[in-house]
């Protein structure tokens, strides 16, 4: 044995957050900054209180899309997913019974997530493939029961959910901040976290040394399922009503959370406070351009380029490394 | 005369009979049985495609076989995955290595072993122990925090051969495919001594290897394969190179 005997291993403290965190981190903070000298309604408190109930909504689902991701896999059906939790509640809100709503809202989400889960995990389909026919599915069932009005809610624990606040802070925010300290929790300090990283950055190796892959893979659509679900029960009391175009499109602004957040779309990476700043970013950019009165087309326009430009920065790193 | 006595002395450790498998309309394995006796290094060798990495994926539980038995210590058993394979003792060192790229060089040797309590992990408990696996193995990984993607090639090798040997107690059975394939030749010598050690330990190997010197140099006895076959088996005493290589080729000499 003639390597040279080690001396030092590096062993500091835990890193709380890794760098394209801090990146976001530092955006989102310059930002915020920037839009309450520039915009004086911004840090207006009823902007504020509206503009973090949006973003508690995309977070939530967020925080679900960055597991998924994590594991190497994707979930376009969130936005439909939440749609129909919302419609569901919605319907049986008029019945009255509060834990019955909630049970069967979020049970909608689960029983997609599980559906996806399992043609994914089981069946071998591709991610892709399963969760873009998951969000076509859903959808479709809502506007089958909806016909496409919406179903107000009145009363009850939805309208509470959505639209309270204790203490001045909005009750769909402490459900962010709790989804979001949970999801954290068990992407980086579980063993079913790392098991998620390891089938994202190598699958089959995975498999190799004794992860059971196909369960892990089931649980995470199955937890994403879940957090859409959630997410449709709190819209439809937030906006009194289940609606049956509730979501569209969410799922791209999910995954555009994510990957700003610095979760790598290659999987085995994935973090998600900053999916959770990453939301934030969005919606905080969205309301400054409504309050700078941007146009709502030009919006869209905006919110693409700072999806590139942001992954821009984070390759234009990597390049020296790849050499071409 | 001393596979004789081998075979006498003791009962095989492992015994593969009639493995049979399966690619599409490929046989892969066309029945192959052999035992591997505790304290012996037995070398697998056969040209590309004799179903050697087939033969040890099956006993790792990695691929499923579709036909033949298995028996542990006499016991038949059937693996339903590598979990199950590596709970019963048999680690595995693939070819490729299954390492997580992305992944630190801790998260890499605990995969699927990791420490908890109260369903929470304990990092700094298994960093601690990697520190002390990496200084038994003197590799020159400066930190544990590395992604294991950055490593050298040697490295990488220390981190799976580490993970095998060193986390989850004493392996019965150590699988090696291709240990050192790509290492240089420092790195090679240092991987055949601690071959002998684990075999010195009572682990019982099975050594896949192209390179004949490195068989020759470490194992006891000698199987060959050829086109899912077994062709030939001989205690290393008894062979030389050319002999061996005229098996895998399907000459006779």
């Amino acid at each position: 044995m003639v390597f040279p005997p080690t001396s030092q291993y590096k062993e500091g403290g835990m890193v709380l957050l890794s760098r394209s965190e801090v990146n976001v981190f530092v955006f989102f903070g310059v930002l915020f900054v920037v839009l309450g000298i520039l915009s004086p309604n911004f840090l207006d408190l009823f902007n504020l209180s509206n503009l973090t109930r949006q973003i508690s909504l995309y977070a939530i689902i967020a925080a679900g899309e960055t597991m998924v991701m994590t594991s190497g896999g994707i979930d376009l059906s969130v936005g439909s997913v939440l749609a129909l939790s919302g419609v569901l509640a919605a319907m049986l809100n008029a019945m009255g019974n509060n834990y019955m709503v909630i049970s069967v809202g979020i049970g909608a989400g689960i029983l997609c997530g599980l559906g996806n889960g399992f043609l994914v995990s089981k069946l071998r389909i591709n991610p892709f493939i399963v969760t873009l026919g998951m969000l076509n599915i859903a959808r479709g069932v809502v506007l089958v029961i909806t016909k496409g009005f919406p179903i107000p809610v009145y009363r009850g624990a939805l309208l509470t959910l959505g639209q309270g606040s204790i203490l001045g802070i909005p009750i769909l925010f402490l459900f962010m901040g709790v989804v979001g300290m949970i999801m954290a929790l068990i992407l980086g300090r579980t063993r079913f976290g790392t098991h998620l990283k390891a089938i994202g950055s190598n699958e089959p190796a995975a498999w190799a040394m004794g992860i059971n892959v196909p369960r892990v893979k089931l649980l995470t659509y199955t937890l994403s399922g879940l957090l859409a679900g959630l997410a449709g029960l709190l819209l439809a009391g937030r906006l009194s009503a289940g609606q049956a175009n509730a979501g569209v499109g969410w799922e791209l602004d999910a995954i555009a959370a994510v990957i700003i957040g610095g979760t790598s779309l290659m999987g085995g990476e994935g973090s998600v406070v900053g999916s959770l700043v990453g939301a934030a970013l969005l919606g905080v950019i969205r309301n400054a351009l409504v309050l700078f009165g941007v146009s709502m087309y030009w919006q869209t326009v905006v919110i693409g380029c700072i999806l590139i430009g942001g992954i821009a920065l984070g390759s234009i790193r990597e390049i020296r490394k790849v050499g071409y | 005369m001393r596979r004789a006595a081998l075979m006498e002395e003791k009962t095989p450790i492992l015994e593969v009979r009639n493995l049979v498998k399966f690619f599409g309309g490929v046989q892969a394995l066309r029945g192959v049985s052999f035992k591997l006796f505790p304290r012996e290094v037995l070398a697998l060798l056969g040209d590309n495609g004799a179903g050697k990495s087939t033969t040890i994926k099956i006993i790792s539980g990695y691929l499923k076989p579709d036909g033949g038995e298995i028996f542990l210590e006499g016991k038949r058993v059937i693996f339903s995955s590598p979990l199950h394979a590596r709970s019963m003792g048999i680690e595995t060192v693939y070819q490729d290595l299954a390492l997580f790229g992305v992944l630190d060089v801790t998260t890499n040797l605990f995969i699927g072993r990791e420490t908890c309590q109260l369903g929470m992990l304990q990092k700094r408990a298994m960093e601690r122990e990697t520190w002390q696996i990496l200084q038994k193995m003197r590799t020159t990984i400066k930190s544990i925090r590395q992604k294991v993607q950055t490593l050298s090639g040697g490295q990488q090798h220390a981190v799976a051969i580490g993970r095998s040997v060193y986390v989850g107690g004493v392996p019965k059975i150590l699988i090696m495919d291709e240990p050192t394939a790509g290492l240089g030749i420092e790195e090679s010598q240092k991987v055949l001594e601690l071959i002998r050690e684990l075999r010195e330990k009572g682990i019982a190997i099975i050594l896949i290897s192209h390179n004949l010197e490195h068989v020759f140099c470490v194992a006891n006895r000698i199987v060959v394969l050829r086109s899912g076959e077994l062709v030939g088996e001989r205690c290393t005493e008894e062979t030389n190179q050319s002999e061996v290589v005229h098996l895998m080729m399907g000459v006779t000499c």
